[in-house]
């Protein structure tokens, strides 16, 4: 990837030396490769080396037939395993023509939204260690916890929960478990001050988050991000307000950028933060309004599988599925052709495919021990990402170690606290 | 090999994710974090594997992948053990067929305990580390040093 063309000027300098990281890399688990441009320790180039997460998943999906496939698009990704499923069985819906009842619509929303309150936690406690203040992420990841077991109690399992299928869920919602969801609802609802108080107010956050990674509106719209991270730059844009599906349709959802708190959006890390933790309240509003509004009837639309199976041999056409994950829109693309039990076509646009190149204008003009949290900033997902194979086999000395990075994280901290 | 009374030293770990889908990884970190604790028991994830006593590998090991695994394993000192946590890195799972994956972890570095599951559960990462204790304690005893 080439980033000549958004390169900002700084101070006019030029760079001295190229420190590579990763592909084993310093935020979150997963591989990528940056080459930074350094001017002392300021930050004047970029280069991003995505490719190493590839699986090569399209492919496999057009091998197999669509109700395999399904379970293959959960497995894309294991932070966003509703959120593919939703995408792919609504474009596959939309191909065949199936339609899926209202009850199900709801079924899927609660899921889709309770995945994203224990996606935010979870992001809102690695940034928290990238900024190593370790306590809070496990603060953070021990509230994550509650949301894991409502998921684990509506599902059957803590990740890839294997809830939608073509014209339906597999599983509904029964009245007795409702109590369950209301009383962890009231568990974030009574903890999410607290979160906020901790997250916004805290002064060495403030510090290391004020300023830093910083996205223009325009910048974000012409790199056309998405999600929390074109919203945190004051960008209206959310799937779920600009093209209701589901149980969305019934429900006014507002894009949440940081002007709900009062705060004039700059897209930095801090802006992140705000963002993501009023999207949980958002979220919980959601999950209540369609537990209350649940509606009654089937939660399928073709019930036995051997049916499904031959009503989608039988279909022909294109469908396209849109649906706004924790990171921003995903969108699946599937054309089927009759008489096929597999795909003709599947393509997949992950969110961190859209924000990737927003973390060029992030990074520049910002110093060495800022890359952990800005690299974590956009919650990047490469699993999701790769869709695209670019090999890199050259030059893996002198790498700078995630320790390292840490280290360097956690002394800026302490230096500006004094 | 019977679990010891005590634990010699604290085992650090250092996870490496070659291609895996997050799932498992999300789960090491909840393996870590206050619900199941693993930390209590010294267990830490490091940050760099020459540091580390414990390897553990998520995902069916994707081709750009191959030769940093190689070297990852190579970095980590004498005894160790490596944990493959997760269906697709014991035996390719749902991504058998990729053309991307040069098979499961156990064909390109030894392996030697598997934790399957898709994802597996906090509870059967740490049982896997547990596992790893003994190993490590029996290398000992046999003489094997770093």
């Amino acid at each position: 990837m080439n980033n000549q063309s958004i390169k900002l000027e700084v101070g006019g300098s030029t760079a001295c030396y190229t420190v590579p990281v990763g592909p084993v890399h310093p935020a979150l688990k997963e591989p990528i490769r940056f080459h930074f441009d350094l001017d002392g320790e300021q930050i004047v180039g970029v280069d991003i080396k995505p490719g190493f997460a590839h699986r090569g998943i399209e492919y496999m999906g057009m091998r197999r037939n669509l109700i395999q496939t399904l379970y293959l698009s959960e497995r894309i990704c294991g932070i966003c395993s509703i959120s593919h499923p939703l995408a792919f069985t609504q474009a596959v819906e939309n191909a065949a023509g199936i339609a899926v009842p209202p009850r199900a619509q709801y079924i899927r929303t609660i899921i889709g939204e309770l995945e994203r309150i224990h996606s935010h936690i979870l992001w809102a406690g690695v940034g928290a260690h990238e900024l190593g203040f370790d306590t809070l992420l496990h603060l953070t990841w021990n509230v994550r916890e509650k949301c894991m077991d409502l998921l684990e109690e509506l599902t059957g399992n803590r990740v890839d929960y294997a809830i939608p299928i073509f014209g339906g869920v597999r599983r509904d919602i029964p009245a007795e478990k409702a109590p369950l969801a209301v009383e962890a609802l009231g568990y974030y609802k009574g903890l999410l001050d607290q979160l906020v108080d901790t997250f916004l107010h805290d002064k060495s956050i403030e510090m290391r988050t004020r300023g830093i990674g910083a996205l223009t509106y325009d910048q974000a719209v012409e790199l056309c991000a998405v999600g929390p991270v074109t919203r945190a730059a004051g960008v209206p844009k959310d799937v779920r307000q600009d093209m209701p599906y589901l149980a969305y349709a019934d429900m006014d959802i507002k894009a949440i950028t940081p002007r709900d708190l009062g705060v004039e959006p700059t897209g930095d890390v801090y802006d992140n933060i705000i963002v993501r933790l009023l999207e949980v309240a958002q979220s919980i509003e959601i999950i209540e309004f369609c537990l209350e509004n649940l509606p009654e009837g089937e939660i399928t639309s073709i019930p036995k599988v051997p049916a499904l199976l031959a009503a989608l041999k039988n279909a022909e056409g294109e469908g396209i599925g849109r649906h706004e994950a924790p990171r921003g829109e995903v969108i699946h693309y599937v054309r089927l052709v009759e008489g096929q039990d597999e795909m003709a076509a599947w393509k997949v646009k992950a969110p961190t495919y859209s924000n990737l190149m927003s973390w060029v204008p992030k990074f520049l003009g910002d110093e060495v021990a800022d890359i952990p949290i800005i690299a974590a900033s956009i919650d990047p997902c490469m699993c999701c990402m790769d869709r695209v194979h670019i090999a890199d086999e050259t030059g893996t000395t002198s790498e700078k170690t995630k320790a390292e990075l840490v280290r360097l994280s956690r002394e800026k901290t302490r230096r500006i606290c004094g | 090999m019977a679990l010891p009374r005590s634990f010699k030293k604290a085992l650090w770990v250092f996870h490496v994710a070659t291609g895996s889908c997050n799932g498992c990884d999300i789960e090491i970190i909840a393996a870590l974090t206050p619900r199941y604790d693993a930390e209590r028991f010294g267990i830490m994830l490091t940050g760099t594997p020459r540091h580390a006593d414990v390897l553990l590998v998520t995902g069916p090991v994707t081709k750009p992948m191959l030769p940093r695994l190689k070297r990852i394993y190579d970095q980590t000192p004498d005894p160790k053990a490596v944990i493959v946590v997760g269906g697709c890195g014991c035996t390719g799972g749902v991504f058998y067929e990729s053309y991307n994956v040069v098979g499961p972890v156990d064909e390109v570095i030894p392996v030697d305990i598997y934790v399957p599951g898709c994802p597996c559960r906090p509870e059967a990462i740490i049982d896997g580390v547990v596992k790893a204790v003994t190993k490590l304690e029996t290398l000992e005893k046999a003489g094997v040093s770093g």
